[in-house]
């Protein structure tokens, strides 16, 4: 029963295996060129001990992958991705003075998430003495940066880091520690009622997050069969996470020329009508049916009866008490409180409910950042 | 005299507070009055005990309206329920009854002890489903009264008999079965397995002055099949924070809407000038001025204690002195050092993150009821018992846990009065019952608080204790709640209202009356 572990996560703390990640490590004079020439980000704006969530582009502007990238001291940064690309890395480092190691057999991850996240931690982490710029209690570590550490004597890197949008870390340790690791966090997290969770919550949780997933709500541009699939950086909602001020990077040409015309999409969150779905469902003589697992299929979005758009994922948020979907909008049809209309199937039938597009992300408690 | 408010509450529980929310919400200025320190009335939850939060009187949420969590928007104020999953009956012999969310384990637990039962259980939800959807938007609705000839009166009774006409002829006859027989009886009907038979017939008793083999408790069994219906929106579990929470969410919407909520703000009597309600005198000799006056608090209260029952009508005050109150439950909430060991299932498990039900036979309940019909507490109660901290671990300190039981049947009436010794031996008697299935229970209680029915009056302000606001007997419910003829919210004084669970459709929390009689105001 995933909803047990969904609640985890807000509620209590949930524990998931985060391992099959890849994981690279980026290190040498010439890594912070290699980086910033791959990722849209300014790595020279990541201090030692700092994570930065980015995307990243082939030389259309179109994004292939999204990860964090963390600066592990001046000159070593750590890369994760959910495809691999370790011959991408190796391309764009050609000429570059540089070592680029896959780590992804060797480390293992687990994510420790959810609102007792920090108490369970601290019971078992000690930050290591010389732990770069972060000494003390784990209060110290701050959204997006991390530490070393020794969780239950395992040596680990924490961060604050993870994909549910609540307060939580991610904890890296060598692959051989990490049957221990999970032991002592859940033993440390059971009188936090802690729950090992599975990807059917956390895929819950990331939609509630506003957090896009790759292969769902876009498509990375190396396995894109069509230029119609792949999407740019700002149609997916991450021009935050686009510099183009910082010299050459990939794509960055495309990206300028994208960023004079407004782009033609925009990734949005919609928010479908509760009164709408309930009337569907009340004239087949049903209680409303809706999704307690994340919907990957796609459906189409409209205004009035032109389609201007597709929705990628959609979930009942069972903390929010309301229906959430990510979006693809043509960008004319994105603003906050359109109101739009999405398909649904009701018994067999296809209809329509009403949808407004509302502001990302859905879910943000305090505690995340706090 | 002028007024500030267009509207004052009297009481700040769950449904005053719902009322005040949707008055505000409609641009009305509201006054809440609560004669206690804190919101909630009977939705409270307290730091009794530093550290642990008891959900001192309601303890789970099961019907609380879709509409009002939509519509005042609680998740934004801090609403969430988590789920409440399963039921466990410890058994007397070591064995036990468990039912869960997942629908074949439940079945192969239940064809362990009745390979028939098995069967039936899914055809009787079935059948509880359809009759829960055929009765379910009687909850929504202001009552009708069947005598009267008023256009809003025949529209509501025409809507009423299509929803039973539009019935299936077997559902109709099973409906009218439902609304007449013992819960007893009717599960007689389906099942042969004690242990399940007793556990389901549990919840027709719950908060009534009735045994399982009273008739009329098969229609309260109804009740709990309302919220199965409401499908993804289901409402049914405990509140993150306890009950409380549910109160301090609608009272933050209420707020947000303009509401003016005052605490320790009793109220002695509500002001009458030429037969209408015209404000409020505080105990402290303050008077507050407003055209509307809602009571959130219970009908005996309200008619024979807030207002001067000399100026409502002779036969008025007969019905409301006639209306059945008697209390007949207790509270009892422990503070735990560490979770009970269940001899039949050890450990940490399932078992304990949803209902514990101490009802191993429906000889054991109407054992329970005979005890209390002769004015003592069940020698051994019936017991609903929850650890909330299990869902949601900010209840307690980290490994430590609140427990609440249910008891049932404790009188108000008690033979000999209740008293501090009379509260101890009951809170003894349901340790030492409990003892019986968890024997570790004993050892690792750090707090102990029993709430008996005249606490609930006391503390609480419910007549006799009673949690509903008055029975939910047949004869109490719908068209007849509180009374004959005033089923509407409307009382005999102009712009006096009842907006608490003494109207329909009854207690628990549901937020319904609040809002029915809101908008019952709004309507004028």
């Amino acid at each position: 029963m995933h909803d047990r572990e969904y609640y985890a996560i807000r509620t209590a703390a949930a524990l998931i295996d985060v391992s099959p990640i890849y994981k690279y490590l980026v290190a040498g004079p010439g890594a912070m060129r290699l980086l910033n020439r791959v990722v849209t980000r300014d790595v020279a704006r990541c201090a030692v001990g700092q994570a930065l969530y980015t995307p990243w582009c082939n030389a259309a502007g179109k994004v292939m992958d999204d990860g964090l990238v963390a600066r592990l001291d001046e000159a070593t940064f750590a890369l994760t991705s959910a495809e691999p690309a370790l011959r991408w890395l190796h391309d764009n480092a050609f000429g570059m003075d540089v070592e680029i190691e896959d780590v992804s057999a060797g480390t293992a991850a687990a994510a420790l998430q959810g609102p007792f996240a920090r108490d369970i931690l601290s019971q078992v982490a000690v930050l290591d003495p010389g732990s770069r710029d972060v000494p003390g209690s784990l209060d110290r570590v701050k959204y997006q940066h991390l530490a070393w550490a020794h969780v239950g004597g395992v040596p680990a890197v924490v961060s604050r880091t993870g994909y549910t949008g609540d307060l939580g870390y991610e904890i890296w340790v060598r692959a051989v520690d990490a049957p221990r690791l999970w032991d002592v966090l859940i033993e440390a997290g059971e009188p936090y009622g802690i729950l090992p969770a599975g990807l059917l919550a956390l895929d819950q949780a990331r939609v509630e997050a506003g957090l896009i997933l790759i292969g769902v709500d876009y498509v990375p541009a190396p396995q894109a069969l069509t230029p119609a699939q792949t999407s740019s950086p700002f149609e997916l909602g991450l021009g935050w996470a686009v510099d183009l001020d910082k010299g050459h990077s990939n794509g960055r040409q495309a990206l300028l020329d994208e960023r004079a015309e407004k782009p033609a999409w925009r990734l949005a969150g919609l928010e479908i009508s509760w009164d709408a779905i309930e009337g569907l469902y009340a004239s087949v003589g049903l209680p409303p049916q809706l999704p307690t697992t994340t919907q990957r299929s796609s459906v189409p979005v409209y205004a009035g009866r032109r389609q201007v758009g597709y929705a990628t994922s959609r979930v009942w948020s069972p903390l929010l008490k309301r229906y959430l979907a990510l979006a693809h909008l043509e960008g004319a049809h994105a603003r906050h409180g359109e109101e739009l209309a999405i398909e649904v199937t009701v018994e067999h039938r296809r209809l329509t409910a009403a949808a407004r597009v509302v502001k990302l992300p859905f879910f943000e408690p305090e505690r995340k950042r706090a | 005299m002028t007024s500030d408010y267009d509207a004052i509450i009297v009481g700040g529980g769950h449904n005053g507070l719902t009322a005040a929310a949707y008055l505000a919400r409609a641009g009305r200025r509201v006054l809440v009055l609560e004669r206690r320190h804190l919101l909630g009335g009977a939705t409270v939850t307290e730091e009794i005990y530093p550290g642990f939060k008891y959900s001192v009187c309601s303890y789970v949420v099961s019907l609380l309206r879709p509409e009002i969590v939509r519509e005042l928007d609680l998740p934004r104020f801090g609403l969430q329920i988590l789920p409440l999953e399963s039921t466990f009956t410890p058994l007397p012999d070591g064995d036990y009854l468990l039912r869960g969310p997942d629908h074949d384990s439940t079945r192969r637990e239940i064809y362990r002890h009745s390979p028939r039962d098995a069967d039936a259980y899914d055809e009787f939800g079935q059948m509880m489903f359809q009759m829960a959807k055929a009765v379910k938007p009687i909850l929504g609705m202001v009552p009708p009264d069947p005598t009267s000839l008023a256009p809003r009166d025949l529209l509501a009774l025409g809507r009423l008999g299509s929803f039973v006409r539009g019935l299936p002829e077997e559902h109709f006859y099973a409906l009218a079965k439902l609304m007449t027989m013992s819960a007893a009886d009717l599960l007689d009907e389906w099942f042969e397995s004690e242990a399940l038979k007793a556990t389901m017939s549990a919840s027709g008793i719950i908060g009534t002055f009735l045994g399982p083999r009273s008739p009329g408790t098969a229609y309260v069994l109804l009740h709990h099949y309302m919220g199965e219906i409401d499908g993804a929106f289901r409402a049914w579990g405990f509140a993150r924070g306890g009950t409380g929470a549910i109160a301090l969410a609608i009272a933050g919407a209420a707020r947000h809407h303009g509401a003016e909520i005052r605490t320790e703000a009793p109220v002695a009597r509500v002001l009458v000038r030429d037969g209408r309600a015209a404000g409020v005198a505080l105990e402290s000799g303050k008077e507050i001025a407003a055209p509307v006056v809602l009571s959130g608090v219970d009908p005996r209260r309200t008619f024979l204690g807030l207002v001067d029952p000399a100026l409502l009508p002779e036969p008025f005050v007969e019905a409301i002195r006639r209306y059945r109150t008697r209390g007949s439950s207790a509270k009892v909430n422990l503070a735990l050092d560490a979770l009970p060991e269940f001899t039949s299932l050890p450990g940490m498990g399932q078992h304990l993150r949803g209902a514990i039900s101490i009802s191993p036979s429906v000889d054991y309940l109407e054992r329970a009821y005979d005890d209390a019909k002769y004015g003592h507490f069940s020698r051994q109660p019936y017991m609903d018992i929850v650890i909330p901290s299990t869902i949601d671990p900010s209840m307690a300190p980290p490994g430590k846990h609140v427990m609440s039981i249910f008891v049932q049947y404790a009188p108000y009436e008690l033979a000999g009065g209740w008293n501090e010794t009379q509260r101890d031996a009951l809170g003894d008697t349901v340790i030492d019952t409990l003892a019986e299935y968890a024997p570790n229970i004993r050892d690792v209680i750090l707090h102990r608080q029993v709430v008996t029915p005249w606490d609930l009056e006391q503390t609480f302000g419910l007549t006799e204790g009673n949690i509903f606001h008055g029975e939910l007997a047949l004869h109490q419910l719908f068209f007849l709640r509180p009374v004959p003829g005033w089923a509407g919210y409307r009382t005999p004084i102009g712009g006096l209202f009842l907006c608490g669970s003494g109207a329909h459709p009854g207690g628990g929390i549901t937020g319904a009356p609040g809002r029915l009689a809101a908008l019952e105001v709004l309507s004028r």
